[in-house]
């Protein structure tokens, strides 16, 4: 199956023709957050401050890079584990963010708010951090500096490559997939 | 009594640090390739592909196998025969912390205090010691740094001796259930089973960084690695859980004698940048 390419950032047809299991390509710019940044955009959601960038339509990948080593935009820079990121996640999907990119479960609840808001999950893999960091050709802090490697930055990357996790309609590879492949011998 | 500065120390765990963090060890990545021929799921065989090309840029450009370039955890086996000379050895370990995590471009992933104000200690220091003496003039050195994707999903349980053989098989092979995905499979399992409760998640700690070519020396538990590691990869989890067979690459186990009224077990999950570095000063 072809990969899809997608032009950075994300529209809701766009995200609305995507299914778990399919191979997608990025392009342009998305924003990183993890664990401290998203406690401090909830922070400002409660307060009725605005959030240091406008997410509607954007995609947020879970990732705190290593720094970057001389010649290269940004250090290795993998995925981290989506589901501390859940108690967050729904209040910026109403707010319009489109897409989150991570590894691993998300709860029943991200799921239910990512199909009310016609949101998609994607996974790059785990810890392929320097592979992944050759297709992040620009990075920027923009926000929240003094968090280090949680500060809130803007990649711009080039031919990205990631999955389809878990769709709009809630259709969840980590459920299909493993499905195909386990068999009686787990029970022992 | 053999003299050993602390200077030395700090230098050789300076270079383990970086050793561990760019170059993935030969028996994880030949247990990745051997792990690529022969899962049958086209998707995972993709995701170990690009492992094994990730392991390989990591290598030629020394940069980091994975973003989290974890706590650094520090086996110390030091000969009642060695005297450490010339500072405190516990500074020396930091420094060297401090410095490779500093110039080696890798990720400083503590915070001080771990509910308050969880503030960055921003050279990646205290460095995770257990040391154990031992006979002879020798410090064995063993740098496993320990991202906490793995860590996170670790458990222990402390069964009860009815429990026996089925009840350790079942909990080890639930823990990697209920992990799914997260761990970033596949993994390599680390058990201890016995001691207290706190000698039990040691030995799985060591048990993460034992080499895959070395089974367990007991036949009985050497069988029983095996007997949980066919149960893990019929789970169908695979590599990074999105189906396949190959959901860990090992099974260690360790023992130690424990109490009459218990049978502690823990397991320490380690995903595939299963980093880890070893001298003998």
């Amino acid at each position: 199956m072809a990969a899809i390419h997608i032009d950075l950032p994300l529209t809701p047809e766009k995200v609305a023709s995507l299914r778990a299991g399919d191979e997608v390509i990025f392009n342009g710019v998305l924003y990183t957050a993890r664990d401290a940044a998203h406690k401090r955009l909830v922070a400002c959601l409660d307060e009725g401050r605005p959030l240091p960038f406008d997410v509607r339509g954007q995609l947020i990948y879970y990732v705190g890079p290593a720094p970057a080593s001389p010649g290269h935009a940004v250090g290795s820079a993998g995925p981290t584990t989506s589901y501390r990121m859940d108690a967050y996640a729904p209040r910026l999907l109403d707010e319009g963010l489109l897409g989150m990119m991570g590894k691993g479960k998300r709860s029943p609840a991200v799921i239910d708010s990512m199909k009310k808001n016609g949101a998609v999950y994607f996974g790059a893999v785990g810890g392929a951090a320097a592979l992944i960091a050759r297709c992040i050709v620009k990075s920027e802090v923009i926000a929240y500096e003094d968090l280090g490697a949680e500060a809130i930055h803007r990649f711009t990357v080039r031919d990205f490559p990631a999955l389809v996790l878990i769709d709009s309609q809630g259709n969840n590879l980590y459920e299909i997939g493993p499905k195909q492949y386990q068999t009686e011998e787990q029970n022992g | 009594m053999r003299q050993i500065s602390a200077e030395t120390i700090r230098k050789k765990v300076y270079d383990l640090i970086l050793q561990a963090s760019y170059h993935i060890g030969d028996d994880v990545c030949r247990a990745v390739s051997e792990a690529r021929e022969k899962e049958p799921s086209p998707a995972g065989r993709a995701v170990l592909g690009q492992l094994l090309d990730n392991y390989a840029i990591a290598r030629e450009e020394n940069v980091a196998i994975c973003q989290d370039t974890g706590m650094c955890v520090i086996f110390l086996e030091i000969g009642q025969d060695a005297h450490v000379t010339g500072g405190d050895l516990n500074e020396a370990l930091n420094q060297a912390v401090h410095d490779a995590y500093t110039e080696g471009y890798l990720r400083k992933s503590v915070v001080r205090d771990p509910l308050y104000q969880r503030e960055n200690t921003r050279d990646n220091t205290p460095a995770v010691v257990h040391t154990r003496i031992v006979p002879g003039e020798n410090i064995d050195i063993l740098v496993t740094p320990k991202g906490f994707g793995s860590e996170n999903m670790s458990r222990i349980k402390m069964l009860v001796p009815a429990d026996g053989e089925q009840g350790v098989i079942d909990f080890v092979v639930d823990a990697v259930r209920q992990a799914g995905p997260n761990p970033c499979p596949p993994v390599i399992v680390g058990v201890g089973i016995g001691s207290t409760m706190e000698g039990a998640a040691l030995m799985a700690k060591r048990m993460t960084a034992r080499s895959l070519d070395a089974p367990n020396p007991d036949p009985r538990y050497a069988e029983l690695e095996q007997k949980i590691l066919k149960r893990i990869n019929a789970l169908g989890i695979g590599p990074a859980g999105i189906g396949g067979r190959c959901t860990a690459l090992a099974v260690n186990i360790m023992t130690a004698p424990t109490h009459i009224a218990g049978m502690p077990v823990a397991v320490n999950l380690c995903c595939h940048a299963a980093r880890h570095a070893h001298a003998v000063l």
